[in-house]
């Protein structure tokens, strides 16, 4: 395949992301932010989130997986959650944890637990799809390309 | 194509920073959350504004009793040892009158107004964006001295 189709192809992708809501406008901001003297910028902070959300997720399943729930720890970890999925435009985590927080408000141990499911398949979700779109990237690169940039024009 | 589009605002900013007569603005980035403290990190940095960051508001109000000064502190409201309502409470007590930039997740208007009043000179929804970040600059250059 050459440059240019595998420049449309990763475009298109990009914005398949966006009108399934798996990403939102937060994450171009981040794109914004990467340049020359930063060319990684997006992918570190992508890992980063993902290195943070594993532990959180796997804080927030043993957390629940305790005889007594502490709701204000539960609280705490998918306040972070949110906080982080938010900052890198993971919309479909966020919205997943509004939820979750709204049950843990209520003490609802059968609603955290179905929440605490719908974030981790959101997760599994944003992190396949980011994956492929940093492949895409990498093979542009590869191929003596640059990586363009999308314009939120829908 | 490829590299990144500056925004407008960016380059003007990044211009008055160099000024020969005006001195580099310094920020602290408080928050607990890693993934925030590294986009907001790079977010003033690509502004030229040189910056550190603090874990929670201890960490915070610790800096500036060993006596450093920052211009702009931008302060997350909900952090683990000291949260920041309570860091920018102390912070002013100490005398710091550096310009405060509350940044929340939070948005019931309660909640805003009690962070409001410990002290902040701004208050912004997070995550935080270059405009964002552009309009609080704004509010430095309008405090005198």
């Amino acid at each position: 395949m050459e440059v240019g189709q595998m420049q449309r192809r990763l475009l298109e992708y990009t914005k398949s992301l966006f009108m399934e809501g798996v990403l939102d406008n937060q994450f171009l901001q981040l794109q914004q932010l990467q340049d020359e003297s930063n060319p990684d910028f997006v992918a570190e902070v992508v890992s980063l989130f993902f290195a943070d959300s594993e532990r959180l997720l796997n804080d927030l399943t043993r957390a629940l997986d305790q005889p007594t729930i502490d709701f204000k720890m539960v609280d705490s970890h998918v306040h972070q959650l949110k906080g982080s999925s938010s900052s890198i435009g993971a919309e479909r985590i966020k919205n997943a944890c509004v939820a979750f927080r709204n049950f843990c408000e209520e003490q609802n141990i059968e609603g955290c637990m179905s929440c605490l499911q719908q974030v981790k398949q959101e997760y599994c979700l944003v992190k396949n799809k980011l994956e492929t779109l940093f492949r895409m990237e990498q093979q542009i690169v590869a191929a003596g390309g640059s990586i363009p940039m999308m314009e939120l024009s829908f | 194509m490829g590299g990144s589009m500056k925004a407008p605002e960016k380059e003007i900013l990044g211009t008055k920073m160099n000024h020969r007569h005006r001195p580099k603005i310094t920020a602290l980035v408080v928050d607990d959350n890693m993934v925030i403290r590294a986009i907001h990190h790079r977010l003033l940095k690509d502004l030229g504004i040189e910056n550190q960051v603090a874990v929670n508001g201890k960490e915070a109000v610790d800096v500036h009793s060993s006596g450093q000064y920052f211009d702009l502190i931008l302060m997350d409201m909900d952090m683990p040892v000291m949260n920041g309502i309570e860091a920018t409470r102390k912070l002013r007590a100490m005398g710091i009158h550096s310009t405060i930039a509350g940044v929340s997740s939070r948005s019931l208007e309660r909640e805003k107004q009690e962070f409001m009043e410990a002290g902040l000179d701004d208050y912004h929804e997070k995550p935080l964006t270059a405009d964002k970040i552009v309009s609080i600059l704004h509010k430095i250059s309008n405090h005198s001295g």
